[in-house]
């Protein structure tokens, strides 16, 4: 009999770091299957090319660079990875998810020193590189027409209903979609975030698995929709209808699955609340008054960055204390 | 039916099963007893018999050295064998103990002046309580009689019974309130008189609801109230009980009577009562011998100073055990050394198998730890602030606050050990500013 001592708690929760990440792709499936229906195969094989190459090079870095040796993979870049391909336009080269995953978990991850240390989304930094570095690629759309075709270049380009209002107005934007095809996903727009139901259907998993508090969701899309139904009532050829903003661009698959990121998000819930809150009023503010006609991404970066902020501001109340 | 509760805990299994159906026995008296003279918290008892002294069952061993101190007796009949320092678990290290042996001699009781409680006054039944030695038997070890004499400023209106036993695997509280209701009873009213309260609570975790139910029963047309708790850990934490059962709140830094309560544990005023009414010096306890390296689990009374090797023998203990613990496994400590005796507060022993070994990853800002602290501290902050040796800040985000519960280690996902360095920078920053701020 060999007797351990160490100190109490003697029993732990079988959770892991690595259990929360496989749930999160389990949770990612039903959007990754409807890229492939909506936009071909191509587009699965950008999953995987971001996924594989991700989880690769975070082993070549932190296994060689950082002569971590022991070091096992967790998931967490496997989910870095192909939320950056979810991100990415159906017709972007195959190329363009190497140097995005370079960027996301080279730069925006493990430089800062690796998993939770890291201040901003690495998805959306690499995202956001993309998006400077490569315009055309990463703007130029392709409307989904054929179910489970092989290649998508041969097909017309098309803008995505957010495009569309920004340039031609509400009335001609949701004529081209209509609210249904918006909610199946059945428009143009990155692989991963033109199906609202499909997000849905995974985020719900996460949800049943208590994975994620639903604080940062709805917060984030319910100050979309209350900022959104205010200027329809101002100007709604112009601004378009709440339930299009919420249906639209990015917005699910952000609110759902990238604003919840737990190392990029605040700790409590107070805190959360305040997060969902500063992404809804900053995307709202650069889909209807700057330049880009989305502004998901950029929102969630902006409001990572307030975080450490956030948290110091949302201290819990220590049970006892008296508010002075 | 609502449960009453607390914000934060977390759901360990509760392992409950394993001993709650073993009726209470009466342990072997050993051979051997090791007792230690720092058999509560404070400090420790001045010895006041020798080696080869022949001592009686309950005789007095060691007098109390100060004002938080206690009267430590003899828990059997026999011969002083010697004096001598043996690994302390609580202190973690080598500590003075006086080793008895049991002779042929039949057993003889050296008891308590014995005084009807009813008709004594309250500072007869302090001293009675008092020079039985009794101290917390949920663990703390805190002599009783000084929790039971608070300051005359402080008005004290309620006592509270902690039957929530909310750590897992442990099951003796749970049956000395099925077995012992009676001398329950009388404990409680006891207690009340000293106090000189109204109303007494007693909080169970609805684990239990044949206790609340029995307890209800023979506690009828009394002025004790039975209520069941949500389960979840750490039900039983002091504060966490009283605001859970009287919805007022412990100031941070406070004590229990400064709202005006006063809690005890079930096991200890079981011995209030065994002491006051039969005149019996607190020499046994109940405890729990379980876990899953225990093939037979058994909840028994065993004499304070019982070597704990010849517990995991009686309950079978096998091969692939990993951890023995003197508690249970959320705050309980873990030994390696079998010929450790049973101390005043050791309220069980639970034997563990060997487990996957969890190893310590990076914070992923889970939250989880925050969620789980039922002091509304931020576990991962303290961590990070101790490790990093920034003590004063520590204190500044609620170090001192922490009751070391250890909810937030259990539920990290990174397996990250909250809990360890809280301790330590605890230690330290009260050496560094001797307590003073």
């Amino acid at each position: 009999m060999k007797l351990v001592v160490a100190n109490a708690p003697h029993v732990r929760t079988d959770d892991s770091v690595r259990k929360i990440m496989i749930d999160v792709l389990i949770a990612l499936m039903p959007a990754v299957i409807g890229a492939v229906i909506f936009f071909g195969w191509y587009s699965l094989i950008m999953c995987i090319i971001g996924a594989f190459f991700a989880e690769f090079l975070e082993m070549f870095i932190v296994r060689i660079l950082r002569k971590q040796k022991d070091f096992k993979p967790d998931g967490s870049a496997t989910v870095t990875g192909l939320l950056l391909a979810l991100n990415l336009s159906p017709i972007a080269p195959w190329w363009l998810i190497l140097i995005g995953v370079m960027v996301a978990i080279g730069v925006a991850k493990q430089a800062f020193g690796g998993i939770g240390q890291n201040f901003f989304n690495p998805a959306l930094v690499g995202r956001a590189f993309l998006l400077m570095s490569f315009p055309t690629y990463m703007t130029t759309w392709v409307a989904p027409k054929i179910p489970f075709s092989k290649m998508p270049w041969d097909v017309v380009t098309s803008a995505t209903p957010l495009g569309i209002l920004k340039e031609q107005g509400f009335s001609k934007a949701i004529e081209s979609s209509g609210y249904w095809n918006l909610f199946i996903g059945n428009v143009g727009g990155c692989i991963g975030e033109t199906s609202a139901l499909l997000l849905l259907i995974g985020f719900a998993y996460l949800v049943v698995r208590k994975r994620v508090t639903l604080t940062v969701p709805s917060t984030y899309i319910g100050t979309v929709f209350l900022v959104a139904s205010v200027m329809y009532l101002i100007n709604p050829e112009r601004f378009g209808s709440p339930l299009f903003h919420i249906l639209s661009g990015g917005l699910f698959l952000g609110a759902l699955f990238m604003a919840t990121d737990m190392v990029t998000s605040p700790m409590t819930l107070k805190g959360q609340a305040i997060f969902g809150i500063g992404c809804g009023v900053i995307t709202m503010v650069i889909r209807l008054f700057a330049g880009y006609p989305e502004g998901v991404s950029l929102s969630i970066l902006i409001m990572n960055g307030l975080v450490p902020l956030i948290d110091r501001a949302t201290k819990p109340r220590v049970f006892g204390e008296v508010k002075t | 039916m609502r449960l009453l509760t607390f914000k934060g805990g977390v759901h360990p299994p509760e392992k409950k099963e394993l001993a709650r159906e073993q009726k209470i026995q009466i342990f072997p008296i050993p051979k051997t007893v090791y007792v230690f003279l720092s058999n509560h918290a404070g400090a420790p008892a001045k010895c006041v018999v020798k080696q080869e002294d022949r001592v009686k069952t309950g005789q007095i061993i060691g007098e109390p050295s100060g004002f938080i101190s206690a009267y430590v007796h003899s828990p059997l009949t026999g011969v002083v064998k010697n004096i001598e320092k043996i690994y302390h678990p609580v202190h973690g290290k080598p500590m003075e103990a006086v080793v008895i042996e049991q002779t042929d001699d039949e057993e003889e009781w050296e008891l308590l002046e014995r005084k009807v409680w009813e008709s004594s006054s309250k500072e007869e039944i302090l001293e009675i309580i008092k020079k039985a030695g009794i101290v917390g038997l949920g663990g703390a070890m805190f002599p009783t009689h000084v929790k039971l004499s608070p300051p005359p400023e402080k008005r004290i209106d309620t006592l509270i019974i902690n039957g929530a036993e909310c750590e897992p695997y442990l099951t003796i509280d749970y049956r000395l309130m099925l077995e012992n209701a009676e001398e329950m009873l009388q404990g409680i009213l006891i207690t009340m008189k000293v106090l000189s309260v109204k109303e007494a609570h007693v909080g169970i975790e609805s684990n239990k609801m044949d206790a609340v139910q029995h307890l209800r029963k023979v506690f009828k047309n009394t002025p004790i109230k039975v209520h069941a708790l949500k389960t979840k850990y750490p039900q039983g934490a002091e504060k966490q009980l009283i605001h859970a059962i009287t919805k007022r709140k412990v100031p941070a830094g406070g004590l229990p009577m400064d709202v005006g309560v006063v809690v005890q544990n079930v096991g200890t005023i079981i011995a209030i009562k065994k002491a006051v009414v039969d005149g019996m010096p607190l020499v046994e306890r109940g405890l729990t011998v379980t876990g899953e390296a225990i093939t037979k689990p058994f909840n028994a009374i065993v004499r304070i100073g019982t070597p704990i090797s010849q517990l995991l023998e009686a309950g079978g203990i096998t091969e692939d055990a990993e951890r023995v613990i003197l508690g249970g496994p959320m705050m309980g400590i873990a030994v390696n050394k079998l010929e450790t005796p049973v101390l005043k507060g050791t309220s069980g022993i639970t034997a563990l198998r060997a487990s996957k070994p969890w190893e310590e990853k990076p914070c992923i800002r889970c939250g989880k730890c925050i969620t789980a602290c039922p002091m509304g501290l931020e576990p991962y902050l303290l961590n990070l602030l101790s490790s990093k040796k920034r003590y004063d800040d520590a204190v500044n985000n609620g170090l001192l606050n922490c009751i070391e519960c250890g909810s937030c280690a259990y539920d990290c996902p990174s397996k990250i050990d909250h809990v360890r360095s809280i301790k330590l920078a605890k230690k330290v920053y009260l050496a560094l500013r001797g307590g003073k701020k």
